[in-house]
This record gives C-alpha cells, sequence and structure tokens, in this order.
C-alpha cells in the first residue's frame, strides 16, 4: 500500500484516524462521506471548486523567492508559499470554499465552525456570506480576547461569535462546543471542520481541499528554480496547511518534510502546543492520534503564543506520516517564532501569521546547515494582520 | 449472567421497570462518591451509573460538563473510580455498577488493564461514548473476556439498518437517546420515542434504557411506560449542584424516591 492512499474506507491511518463520536453523530458522518464521495467524482462540483479558488479566492497563490531573507540566514534559498495572499488572509479559505459548497449540495442553510486564531472562522463568515448561509462561530474566550480583531471582521461579515467560557478557553473547548452544536442541530447544520482532523471523513476532505497548495508548488518551483525543493517546511496546529503542502510532495521522496509544532515555552518547561514533539497516541475530538495528556488521560492546556497552533491534539495523518518515517516534526518557541515574524517585516515586507512565523524559524534554523544552491520552501500560511495586537503586547507597547 | 442481566431479570418477574440514576464520580467531593451511591440504592436505584470524568466531555451539557469539571478540580481519575466501586461493593454485592466515560482514559490505561482493573473493583458495565460499534472491535471483546457488559447508544438519528449492528456489539441493556442534543435537553416525545422503541426491538433482545429529558416523577413514569430502564443524569446532577452545605445527599434522596415512585406508577 501506498503512502498517498490513506485513509481506509473507514477512516483509518494505519492506527490513527477512525470515527470516534457518540452515536447521534454516526449518521451524519455516513451522510457526509457519502455526499463527499459523490461530489468529488462530480466534474460539476470539482469545477465550480477550482472556479472559486480562481475568482473569489485569487489563487494559485505565489511562490516568491525571498532573497534578503535567505541572504541574512546565510545557507539554502528560501521560497515561500503565499497563502497570505489569498483572499481573508490565509490558506482556511480553501477549505471553508470546499466544505460550503458541500453543504450546499446538502441543502443546508445553516454552517457552524470553530476558530483558534479566527482565520477559520473568517474563512467561514465569509463563504456563508457568500453562498447565503446563516453561520455561527464558536471560540474560545481566551483566543476572543487575544483576536479581536478577527471577532469584529466575523460579525462585519454577519456571523455570530459565540465565546466558549468552559475548560482552557481555546480552540479546543471551541471544538468541543461545536460538536454539541452539531449534536443537537444535526438535521439543518452543516459543520465546516476547520483542519485536517476530527472523525472521518474530515481529515481527509479537509486535506484534499488543502492539496491545492501542494499541487500549485509541484507546477510552481520548477518554473522558478528548475526542480523541487530539498525540503518544505509548514506550522502544525491541527495540520491543515502542512498537510496541504506536504501530501501532494509524499511520492517525491528526496524531499523532506519538515512540520513545525508551537513549542511555547520550551518543551522542557510543559508549557507547548506539541503532541507529537512531546505527546503520545490517545483519542480526542473523534479521532486517534498523538495527543497532550496526562498520567490519568486527561487532555492537558496548551500553550503557545499563536492561538492557531495552540491545540492538544494533531491531524491523524501526521501522527502517521511521523511513524512511518516521511515527515519529520519538530517544534519552534515563542521567542524564535517572534523573531522570525521580525526579520520577515524587516527584510522582505511581509507580516507574517505568528502560525506561519514558526515555520520561517525552523527555516532559519535549516538554512545554515545546507548549501547556498539548495531549496527551502515554506509555507507561508498566513499574513499577520490579526496578530499585531498580540506582537505589541509581547514587545511591550501600547496601542 | 451478568449481573445486570440477573438484575433485569428480577424486576421482568416481578413486572418492575429499572431505574438507573448516573451521578459523576468525584462530584461534588471525593469522598462523597461511594454514600452517594449508597444513597442511589436506598431510594430505588436498579443500577448506578457512575461518570468517569473527563477534561473534554464532548456529549454532554453544560450541566454534567461541571460536574466533571467538580470532579477534575478534587484530582478524580479513573483509578479513583475504580477504586470508589471497590469500596462501595464492601458493602453492596448486588446493583450493578456501570461506568459512563470517554475512551481516552480508558484507552490511557489500556484495554485490558482496565477490564482486569475494573472486574476485579466490582463494575459490571462500560459505557464509553465516543466509541461507536465500528471502532469497538477490539474492545467490545476485551470487555465481554472479562465479563463487562458493553453498552451502546441508540440515538433518534440511528437508522434502522444500523441497530442490529449495534445490538450484536452491545450486552447488558440498549440505551436509547431519547433527544438529539447532548446531555440535559429539554422535552421529550414520548409517542416518538414509543415508536422508535418498537423499531429498536425488532432487531434486539436486550432490554432497552432510554435516558436525556427526564427530570420528575411524571417524565419518569411515561418512559417507564414504555421502556425496561429509566436513565437519569443532568437532573440529579442539578440537584447535587445547587443543594446547600451538607443537604446534597438528603436532597439527593428525595429526588430518586420521587422518581421510583414515578417509575412504579407505570406497572400499576
Ligand atoms: C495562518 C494560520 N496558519 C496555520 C494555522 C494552523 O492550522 P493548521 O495546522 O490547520 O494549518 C492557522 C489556524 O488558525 C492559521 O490561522
Amino acid at each position: 500500500m501506498k503512502l498517498t492512499d490513506l485513509p481506509d474506507s473507514r477512516g483509518h491511518f494505519g492506527p490513527y484516524g477512525g470515527i470516534f463520536v457518540a452515536e447521534t453523530l454516526m449518521a451524519a458522518l455516513e451522510e457526509l462521506r457519502v455526499e463527499y464521495d459523490k461530489a468529488r467524482n462530480d466534474p460539476a462540483f470539482m469545477a465550480e471548486f477550482e472556479y472559486e479558488l480562481k475568482h473569489y479566492v485569487g489563487r494559485p497563490s505565489p511562490v516568491y523567492h525571498a532573497k534578503r531573507l535567505s541572504e541574512q540566514y546565510g545557507g539554502a534559498q528560501i521560497y515561500l508559499k503565499r497563502e497570505d495572499l489569498n483572499h481573508t488572509g490565509a490558506h482556511k479559505i480553501n477549505n471553508t470554499i470546499g466544505q460550503a459548497l458541500l453543504a450546499r449540495r446538502r441543502g443546508k442553510k445553516r454552517v457552524i465552525a470553530e476558530t483558534g486564531a479566527g482565520q477559520h472562522g473568517v474563512a467561514s463568515a465569509t463563504v456563508a456570506a457568500r453562498y447565503g448561509m446563516e453561520c455561527v462561530v464558536y471560540m474560545g474566550a481566551e483566543d476572543v480576547a487575544r483576536q479581536s480583531p478577527n471577532v469584529f471582521r466575523m460579525k462585519l461579515l454577519g456571523a455570530t461569535v459565540v465565546p466558549v467560557s468552559s475548560g482552557s478557553k481555546t480552540l479546543k473547548d471551541a471544538l468541543n462546543e461545536a460538536m454539541r452544536d452539531w449534536v443537537t442541530n444535526v438535521e439543518s447544520t452543516f459543520y465546516i471542520l476547520g483542519t485536517a482532523a476530527g472523525p472521518h471523513p474530515y481529515p481527509m476532505l479537509v486535506r484534499d481541499f488543502q492539496c491545492v497548495i501542494g499541487r500549485e508548488c509541484i507546477m510552481q518551483m520548477p518554473e522558478l528554480t528548475g526542480r523541487q525543493p530539498d525540503a518544505v517546511i509548514a506550522c502544525v496546529g491541527g495540520g491543515s496547511n502542512a498537510i496541504g503542502i506536504f501530501h501532494p510532495y509524499i511520492p517525491y521522496e528526496d524531499v523532506r518534510l519538515i512540520g513545525v509544532e508551537a513549542g511555547g515555552s520550551g518543551i522542557a518547561s510543559g508549557k507547548h502546543a506539541a503532541p507529537l514533539s512531546a505527546g503520545t497516541p490517545g483519542v480526542l475530538h473523534g479521532f486517534r492520534s498523538y495527543l497532550m495528556q496526562d498520567e490519568n488521560g486527561q487532555i492537558i492546556e496548551t500553550h503557545s503564543i499563536s492561538a492557531g497552533l495552540d491545540y492538544p491534539g494533531v491531524g491523524p495523518e501526521h501522527s502517521y506520516l511521523k511513524d512511518a518515517g516521511r515527515a519529520e516534526y519538530v517544534a519552534i518557541n515563542d521567542d524564535e517564532a517572534m523573531a522570525a515574524f521580525h526579520d520577515l517585516c524587516r527584510f522582505e515586507g511581509i507580516i507574517p501569521a505568528l502560525e506561519s512565523s514558526h515555520a520561517v524559524a525552523q527555516a532559519k534554523k535549516l538554512a545554515p546547515t545546507l548549501k547556498k544552491d539548495q531549496i527551502i520552501l515554506v509555507n507561508l500560511s498566513g499574513r499577520g494582520d490579526k496578530d499585531i495586537n498580540t506582537v505589541a503586547k509581547v514587545s511591550g507597547i501600547t496601542l | 449472567m451478568s449481573r445486570i442481566g440477573e438484575t433485569f431479570a428480577a424486576l421482568k418477574a416481578r413486572n418492575k421497570k429499572a431505574l438507573i440514576p448516573f451521578i459523576t464520580a468525584g462530584d461534588p467531593g471525593k469522598g462523597m462518591t461511594v454514600p452517594l451511591m449508597h444513597v442511589l440504592v436506598e431510594a430505588g436505584a436498579d443500577i448506578i451509573e457512575l461518570g468517569v470524568p473527563f477534561s473534554d466531555p464532548m456529549a454532554d451539557g453544560p450541566v454534567i460538563q461541571r460536574a466533571s469539571e467538580r470532579a477534575l478540580a478534587n484530582k478524580v481519575g479513573l483509578r479513583d473510580v475504580l477504586a470508589m466501586t471497590a469500596e462501595f461493593r464492601k458493602t453492596n454485592t448486588t446493583t450493578p455498577v456501570v461506568l459512563m466515560g470517554y475512551a481516552n482514559p480508558v484507552e490511557h490505561m489500556g484495554y485490558e488493564a482496565f477490564a482486569q482493573a475494573a472486574k476485579a473493583a466490582g463494575v459490571d458495565g462500560v459505557l464509553t461514548v465516543d466509541i461507536p460499534p465500528e471502532e469497538s472491535a477490539g474492545v467490545s471483546d476485551v470487555f465481554k473476556a472479562h465479563g463487562l457488559d458493553p453498552i451502546f447508544l441508540l440515538s433518534p438519528t440511528t437508522p434502522e439498518s444500523r441497530v442490529e449492528q449495534v445490538a450484536a456489539a452491545a450486552g447488558g441493556f440498549i440505551y436509547y437517546v431519547s433527544l438529539k442534543g447532548v446531555t440535559g435537553s429539554a422535552n421529550l416525545d414520548t409517542e416518538e420515542v414509543a415508536a422508535k422503541l418498537a423499531m429498536v426491538r425488532r432487531h434486539c433482545s436486550l432490554p432497552v434504557g432510554v435516558g436525556f429529558g427526564i427530570r420528575d416523577a411524571a417524565t419518569a413514569e411515561a418512559v417507564a411506560r414504555i421502556a425496561d430502564a429509566v436513565v437519569v443524569g443532568s437532573r440529579i446532577i442539578s440537584e447535587i449542584e445547587t443543594a446547600p452545605e451538607g443537604e446534597c445527599v438528603n436532597r439527593v434522596k428525595h429526588l430518586v424516591a420521587e422518581l421510583r415512585r414515578g417509575v412504579d406508577a407505570a406497572s400499576k
């Protein structure tokens, strides 16, 4: 079996993935699986998806040679896949368009979403406005506070934002609450899940919608550089931007795939969000994967400067790729991500999302170990306008 | 026959229905659970459902979520729940105990190790809310091998074609969740439930318990008319949550006795 043939028909990536939900959701997930299966084999559906990506999102997103940054880092040439230039400012919109089109096929007039950084919430509110659907976004109370520009954007787009005050008040709790809403309103509502995680078929369909990123790179890199990169780097929260760029590269065995988790205050401190680097397998949010948990199997609180990476689990396909040795996973700490954030601002005139800054920081570590003619491709998953309050606060500046 | 099977058989012989109250282990305090379990039995419980606290109770409404949070704040984990069951068993060897919780604490302990420890502690059945039959192949077999009944849920959204599959994996009884939604949701339509139960019984010979939305003697009676067992959770947790200091055990006793009267009124 090839690594690219997964998941199996029940959503398993080896021991990972699957469908671990209460009975009430089983029928809805089966319905979604059947519908997605039809949709992806329907040329009209795929044509509309591609049309929207081109004319509404603005794809293909460019690949950009960050020459000054490469010089500064002193080693390999760094290229950026500019997902930050997409409509709404991140890769998240690729997936929300796909899922909104599925919702429309099912005749659902209400969509719900969970969000951490607010990028997926904004992307969901955007497509809900675009297709005329009601939209409710669940967001941890702590994230509502630290991502206030995105909360306002969602409201402008007509969405209702519900702050979630249970548990750690971050992304995982927002996901719990979205699931509860879905269980309650399963007949009227489509759940637009924001990352390549959750019960089958979500990890598969989110990946498929995000694979446009990697497929474009495979065309663009030879045009720009005459070949494919030596390494591809992406940040990993739930894992959607990373799997979107990794998956098409899996058969290119010479291309190293490096996922970057949030190291927070450092792995040794315990205050991080790096389940692949420092967790163990378990079951949460409908699937089996590496998790951050204590000795009783309780999920532990995560810490990251970046709301979008502040999640104790990770999409099941990444757990599989880690065990299979096809992808490597590392952690970047808050301070390293902040430094990379400033580097990109100053040397390239690009304000990156704090999530994406983790990937840039890994390029900063890797580049000097490589030769000048080697190539690193970084998935710049989003822009940083949403993060300026956080960055100001860390720098001791009041806006 | 398992203790759960015996309990249902004995009730049937007396033309009675089962009352199954739910409490979360460790709520309101670590030392309260075993006394509460005994009081539940005194007040008329036939089977006890004991919630295993979990950090992310995805299928539960706010009332049971808060109970789980209180229990976790009291540092109660799966091992403590097993110890509580063993303590309860010192003086009660007849009332079945069903653990209800989420997969991860059990998965973390290991299914085999858990099944052994649970059996030794005197647990009779296990309901892991987020392990549907599709994912339960290894799990149910391990439970059954250790004499634990794997309890499964059916819901209003379960298509008829799935009922048989769920029933085949299940032991002890089937738990029909009478509403869409999380625990603690509002009203329940007994006519709709009755129609659904008739369908369930065509595919399943196990006793059927009904839960979600039962809050007083009247709703307990209505459900007892159509089901083999009445499961009550959030209503009891609310009582625990709002009882003044020192009143909790008494309040729960009164409430469960009232529910018992409701259940018994159905078989008059
Ligand atoms: C810009 C950006 N990058 C990355 C992520 C992390 O998500 P994922 O791992 O699914 O790509 C987020 C999540 O909010 C984000 O907003």
